[in-house]
């Protein structure tokens, strides 16, 4: 098994994939509390789904760079998100339902009208699932990645305190003048651009697992904000660096046995949250 | 100078229509004003203005003195809060975060402010505590903590008694009243007429416009208060 291992990490493509495997899922577990915390879980899941319409309208242009048109649309789609659930006259639920469902549907029409690939049931099924398109990554995108997830880590850390209040209680933070708009704004860009980041890991069907699961799971068990996104954090990044090993050793596909690492802990979690009661 | 806030002829809606008008007082800094009405004469719309939250549809609100800095806020408690993952020191802190501006973290002053205003609200040995596992009362002190960071002039209480039982309730009453005389503006929206009858300075009670504004004396010998008075808790007079 261990020698196993040793050879696929000979191949630098397997260094390069476990490093974006870490690093996202360790962005998509921070954020991941406070859309949850917000009731915003959905929106997450609206995004991806948006995600995968930018990236069938980024396959059939033929760009070889697909984050300059993939990045922008989703995280445009997210201010407009955040905007239409403050709506009162339009239910946020059903548009949020609305633009995902759409996105997706287009996507995939798009894709087989215009894509060139033989395979485009394969291509389809990557994007949604993410199943071989880690272990293609290549340097450039590896730290284009890198880059993204430092920006995102920079910013949370930074706004902490900030995102922490506008999450307990928004009316409170403005009443005293704090710009809750604006922290909710970058709420939503940052969400976005871990859902972008994430696709390649997890494909756009499974992202909102990676956002969802580390933080509930942690919930369960700790009581303060700062232990339960610390917990979340180790929880996403040691589920990650299993599933994948797990996926290596058994061939599976990277996304799903990720989640399915994360599942199998916050049933862990759940239970021992039972047994301290 | 005397810091105040003075309301002049506003109007208060939303896109669909008013909710209240024709308001027309004067706060002033160390005054206990309570705002009483019953539910949907534009109490918490009214609320929101005073917070800068609402513009007023006509007339208009004037801030004599104050900035935003120095106002605390007790809210209504959502959903959101009753199950949230936090512990009353981070809560606590959080109020003062409109004195950080653009500094990201807590200094030492900021730490020492909420200790203080734990001590002062009794609530120091609950630090560690979780706030979802509080009582009533113990949540609401907390929240009180947290406005009192953010400001040393005034607090807007929207019914902070609102699901406590009798023992808290008194208790928050006279903790809020100890807030006043130490010479913090105080501004409540109640429908406790008893306790508000009690406590206050000031009156004032509208019902979609403004029927009542003066002092607590002059508001129980009113032809307004005298028929609230009766219908709400005819005991009292």
């Amino acid at each position: 098994m261990f020698e196993k291992l040793q050879y696929y990490f000979s191949f630098p493509l397997v260094g390069y994939a476990l490093t974006v495997a870490l690093l996202v899922s360790l962005c998509a577990s921070l954020l991941g509390v406070t859309l949850v915390l917000k009731r915003f879980s959905f929106i997450g899941d609206g995004l991806s789904h948006v995600a995968f319409g930018a990236m069938a309208v980024a396959t059939v242009t033929g760009l070889s760079n697909q984050m300059i048109i993939i990045l922008p649309i989703t995280v445009i789609s997210a201010v407009l998100i955040l905007r239409t659930s403050r709506n009162t006259r339009i239910r946020g639920d059903a548009s949020t339902a609305m633009i995902s469902v759409g996105a997706l549907a287009t996507g995939y029409m798009l894709i087989n009208l215009f894509s060139k690939s033989a395979n485009v049931a394969g291509d389809v099924c990557s994007t949604l699932f993410g199943s071989t398109s880690i272990l293609t990554l290549d340097r450039k995108e590896v730290l284009l990645c890198t880059g993204l997830s430092v920006i995102v880590l920079l910013v949370f850390v930074l706004f902490y305190n900030k995102i922490f209040a506008v999450t307990f209680d928004e009316n409170f933070s403005k009443a005293t003048g704090i710009n809750a708009d604006l922290y909710n704004l970058i709420i939503a860009v940052i969400t976005a651009m871990i859902i972008v980041l994430a696709m390649s890991l997890v494909g756009s069907l499974l992202i909102s697992a990676l956002i969802i699961f580390p933080s509930i799971t942690a919930m369960r068990v700790f009581r303060s904000f700062r232990s339960v996104i610390v917990c979340s954090a180790i929880i996403s990044v040691v589920c990650a660096g299993s599933g994948f090993i797990v996926s290596l050793l058994c061939e599976t596909p990277v996304g799903a046995t990720i989640v399915t690492a994360d599942i199998v802990v916050f049933f862990i979690f759940s239970a021992v949250a039972g047994i301290k009661k | 100078m005397n810091k105040k806030i003075i309301c002049h002829n506003a109007s208060l809606g939303y896109e669909d229509g008013i909710v209240t008008e024709d308001l027309d007082f004067t706060i002033n800094s160390g005054d206990y004003l309570c705002i009483l009405g019953e539910n949907g004469s534009g109490k918490s719309t009214l609320i929101k203005a005073l917070l800068g939250l609402k513009k007023p549809v006509s007339g208009e609100i004037i801030w004599d003195g104050f900035t935003s800095r120095e106002i605390g806020y007790l809210p209504q408690q959502t959903p959101v809060q009753r199950d949230f993952p936090a512990s009353v020191r981070e809560i606590v802190l959080s109020g003062c975060l409109a004195r950080c501006g653009l500094r990201p973290f807590y200094n030492k002053a900021d730490k020492k402010l909420a200790e203080n205003n734990m001590k002062q609200l009794h609530i120091e040995d609950l630090a560690g505590k979780c706030y979802r596992e509080l009582s009533g009362g113990q949540q609401q002190r907390v929240l009180l903590a947290r406005a009192l960071c953010a400001t040393s002039e005034m607090l807007l209480l929207d019914e902070p008694v609102t699901g406590l039982d009798p023992k808290a309730q008194s208790d928050l009453y006279e903790l809020i009243s100890g807030l006043n005389k130490k010479g913090i503006t105080i501004i409540m929206v109640s429908h406790d007429i008893g306790a508000s009858l009690k406590y206050a300075s000031h009156i004032l009670h509208i019902a979609k416009k403004q029927l009542f504004y003066g002092t607590t004396a002059d508001y129980i010998n009113s032809q307004t208060g005298r028929n609230f008075i009766e219908t709400e808790d005819g005991f009292y007079v």
